[in-house]
C-alpha cells in the first residue's frame, strides 16, 4: 500500500489524504533544473558528434574514404590524404608506451595490494597518483630535456635503426608510459584488493607461496579490472597531445620504429588548428576528420573499459 | 593469548621441540626453485615501483635543475617578451587565473546539480538515466584535444560565436573537467547515509529541504575536494587551448573574460619548450616549477580539506 492511500481522519471525521498542503511547484522546478544539469552531458556528447561529423562529412565528399583509410601518404598541402601515417604514429607511441607501462603498472599494483605494508602503501599510492596529475606539458618538457638525450646515449645498436634524433617516438612512448603507469596501477590495485581474502587464505592453506597466490589466484580473479585499466590507459595514451607534439615531432611517417620521428593524430590537430586556420578550406576539414577518427577510437576503448570495470564490481562488491 | 605450549619437564620440552622441527621441516619442504623464484618476483615488482617513483623524481629534479637559475619574482611581475632574459609569465598567469575563475563559476553549479540529480532523484530503471550515467563516464575519457575541436566549432565559431576569447576557453575547459566533478560529487553524496535523509523526511522536510540542509552540508568537503582536483587539471591543460586561440606573445594583461588576446601558463610553457634557444628552455623550466608549485598547493589543500572535514558515520 502506498503512503498516500492511508486515510487520516480530518477534523470533522472526513477521511483526508496524507498529502502536502501545497503542490510544491518549487520542488518541481528544482527537480527540472537539476535534471537539466545532468542532461548537459548528453548535450555535450551530441555537440561533439555534430561538430566532428559536419566538417568530416564535407571532407569525405572531397576525399574518398578509401583514399583516407588506405593511402599511406599524409601531406594535406599536396592534397595527399592517407591517414595511415598518423594512425601508425599514434600507435607507435601508444604500443611502446604500453610495453613500458604495463609491466611497471601491474608490478606496482601487485606490490601495493599484496606485498606492501599498510604504512608504505599509504604513502606510495598517493605519490604514484601525483604522476597522473602532472600537466602533460611538464612531462613533454622532461622528455625533450632528459629522456631523449638519455635515450640517444644508451641506444643499444644500429640493428633497429637509429640512434634516435631530436624527435623520436621512443622517448615520447617512455613519457606517455610514465603518464599512464598510475592509471594502470591504481585501477588494478583496486581490483586486486576487491578480491575476497578467503581466496587468498584458501590458497595459502594449500601451501601456496606468496608469489603463487599473487600470480595464480589474485591476478586472474582481478583480470577484468586489470584489462579495464589497460584499455583506459590505452585510451588516455591515444588522446595525449602535448607529449607527442613536443617529443615525437611532426613528421608523418609510416613506421613503428621507436627511433624515428613521427606525427601522431593529436599532434596533427594541435599543430594545424592553431586558431588562425580558415574555415571552409579542406585543411580545416582534415582536422575534423582526424578528430572524428580519434573520437571513435577512444569511444570504443572507453566503452570496453567501462563494461569491464562494471563486471569486476558486480562479481565482488 | 599465547598459543605457545609451556613444557613442564625436560622430556616434554625435547619432544615438543622435536615435533615442531619435524613439522616445520615438512611444511617448508618446498622445491628450492620456488623460494628463489619468489624472491626474484618480489624484487621485480619492487623494481617496478621504484622505476615509477624514480621517473617522477627525475621529472621534478630535471625541471628544477634546468629552471632554477631563472627563479625570481620577475617571473610573476614581467610579461612575456621576445627578449628571453627579461621575460616573465605575468600575462600567462593572469590569463590562467581568468580561465580558472570562469571554470569554477561554471563547473560548481553544473557539476553539483548533475550529481544531485543522479544520486537523489534519478530512477536507475529508466533508460535515459542510465544513458546519462554511461555518457558521463565516457566523456571523462574523451581526449582533451577533441574538447578543443568542440570549443572551436561550437563556442568560438558556430552557434555561440564568442570568438577567440577567454570565456570560450573557460567554457571548453569547464566541459572538459565537468565529468570529473560530477563523479567526485556523486561519491561524496553517496557517502551520506540514507538514514540521515529518512530522518529528515520523517520530520516533514521536503526532498529539497533534505538535500539542502542535511545532504549538502555533509557532502561539501568531498565535493570541494573533487572540484579542486578538477580545477588543477584544467589549470595544467594546454591542448584544447591551442585550438581556442591562446596566443603566445601577449604583453597586455587580460582584463575581462571577453578580452581577446590571451595566453595561459601551460600554453606559454609549451611554446617556450618548443624552441631550441637555451634561454627559452630555461624559462620554460622555470614556468613548470611555478605551475607545479601552484598545483602542489592546490592538491595539498584538497588533501587537508578531506582529512579535516571527513565525516565518519
Amino acid at each position: 500500500m502506498e503512503a498516500r492511500d492511508i486515510a487520516a481522519s480530518g477534523p470533522a471525521g472526513i477521511p483526508r489524504r496524507l498529502e502536502a498542503p501545497s503542490p510544491r511547484y518549487g520542488e518541481k522546478a528544482i527537480y527540472g533544473l537539476l535534471a537539466l544539469c545532468a542532461a548537459l552531458s548528453v548535450v555535450t556528447t551530441t555537440a561533439i558528434v555534430i561538430s566532428l561529423l559536419g566538417p568530416a562529412f564535407g571532407f569525405f565528399q572531397e576525399v574518398s574514404p578509401g583514399d583516407f583509410f588506405l593511402k599511406s601518404e599524409w601531406a594535406p598541402a599536396q592534397e595527399l590524404f592517407g591517414v595511415l601515417p598518423l594512425v601508425l604514429g599514434t600507435l607507435s607511441v601508444v604500443l611502446w608506451g604500453l610495453v613500458f607501462a604495463i609491466p611497471i603498472g601491474l608490478g606496482a599494483a601487485i606490490y601495493l595490494s599484496e606485498y606492501a605494508q599498510p604504512r608504505v602503501r599509504k604513502v606510495v599510492k598517493p605519490v604514484l597518483e601525483v604522476l597522473a596529475g602532472i600537466p602533460t606539458v611538464a612531462i613533454g618538457f622532461f622528455g625533450v630535456s632528459l629522456v631523449t638525450p638519455l635515450l640517444q646515449d644508451i641506444w643499444p645498436g644500429e640493428f633497429i635503426g637509429g640512434p634516435p634524433g631530436f624527435f623520436n617516438a621512443g622517448a615520447a612512448a617512455l613519457c606517455v608510459g610514465l603518464m599512464i603507469v598510475p592509471i594502470i596501477s591504481s585501477i588494478s590495485d583496486d581490483a586486486m584488493r576487491s578480491v575476497p581474502g578467503g581466496l587468498r587464505e584458501g590458497a595459502y592453506a594449500l601451501g601456496a607461496s606468496k608469489m603463487r597466490v599473487a600470480l595464480r589466484v589474485v591476478f586472474p580473479a582481478a583480470l577484468s579490472g586489470t584489462v579495464a585499466s589497460t584499455v583506459l590507459a590505452f585510451s588516455r595514451a591515444v588522446g595525449e597531445t602535448m607529449i607527442v607534439i613536443l617529443v615525437a615531432g611532426n613528421t608523418p611517417n609510416l613506421t613503428l620504429n621507436p627511433a624515428e620521428a613521427i606525427q601522431a593524430m593529436t599532434a596533427y590537430i594541435g599543430v594545424t588548428a592553431t586558431g588562425d586556420i580558415a574555415t571552409g578550406t579542406i585543411e580545416y576539414d582534415t582536422v575534423f576528420a582526424v578528430g572524428a577518427l580519434l573520437f571513435v577510437i577512444t569511444l570504443v576503448a572507453n566503452l570496453i573499459s567501462i563494461r569491464l570495470v562494471r563486471k569486476y564490481r558486480e562479481v565482488y562488491e | 593469548v599465547s598459543n605457545e605450549f609451556e613444557p613442564r619437564t625436560e622430556r616434554t620440552r625435547l619432544a615438543v621441540a622435536g615435533a615442531r622441527s619435524a613439522t616445520t621441516a615438512a611444511l617448508n619442504d618446498r622445491p628450492r626453485g620456488e623460494a628463489v623464484r619468489s624472491r626474484i618476483f618480489q624484487a621485480l615488482i619492487m623494481l617496478a615501483v621504484s622505476i615509477a617513483l624514480i621517473g617522477l623524481a627525475a621529472l621534478l629534479i630535471d625541471a628544477f635543475v634546468e629552471g632554477e637559475g631563472r627563479l625570481s619574482l620577475n617571473l610573476f611581475t614581467e610579461p612575456t617578451s621576445r627578449d628571453a632574459d627579461g621575460a616573465g609569465f605575468r600575462t600567462a598567469i593572469l590569463g590562467s587565473l581568468w580561465l580558472i575563475a570562469g571554470v569554477i563559476v561554471l563547473v560548481v553549479p553544473l557539476g553539483i546539480g548533475a550529481a544531485l540529480y543522479l544520486e537523489e532523484y534519478a530512477n536507475r530503471e529508466r533508460w535515459w538515466n542510465r544513458l546519462i550515467e554511461l555518457n558521463i563516464q565516457n566523456l571523462a575519457g574523451v581526449p582533451s584535444i577533441v574538447y578543443g575541436i568542440l570549443g572551436l566549432a561550437f563556442i568560438v565559431r558556430g552557434p555561440l560565436s564568442l570568438g577567440f576569447v577567454i570565456a570560450a576557453g573557460s567554457m571548453t575547459l569547464a566541459l572538459l573537467v565537468l565529468p570529473t566533478v560530477i563523479i567526485a560529487a556523486r561519491e561524496a553524496i553517496r557517502a551520506v547515509p540514507p538514514s540521515i535523509r529518512e530522518g529528515s523526511m520523517a520530520l516533514g522536510a521536503t526532498q529539497w529541504q533534505t538535500i539542502r540542509h542535511q545532504v549538502m552540508p555533509a557532502a561539501v568537503p568531498g565535493i570541494l575536494t573533487g572540484v579542486i582536483l578538477a580545477i588543477s587539471r584544467a589549470f595544467g591543460e594546454a591542448a584544447p587551448l591551442l585550438l581556442l586561440g591562446a596566443a603566445t606573445f601577449i604583453t597586455a594583461d587580460p582584463n575581462d573574460p571577453f578580452s581577446g588576446d590571451f595566453t595561459a601558463l601551460p600554453v606559454l610553457i609549451f611554446e617556450e619548450a618548443k624552441q631550441a634557444q637555451p634561454e627559452l628552455r630555461e624559462l620554460a623550466a622555470a614556468g613548470i616549477i611555478v605551475m607545479l608549485a601552484v598545483l602542489l598547493a592546490m592538491n595539498s589543500f584538497a588533501i587537508w580539506l578531506r582529512n579535516r572535514y571527513e565525516q565518519k558515520w
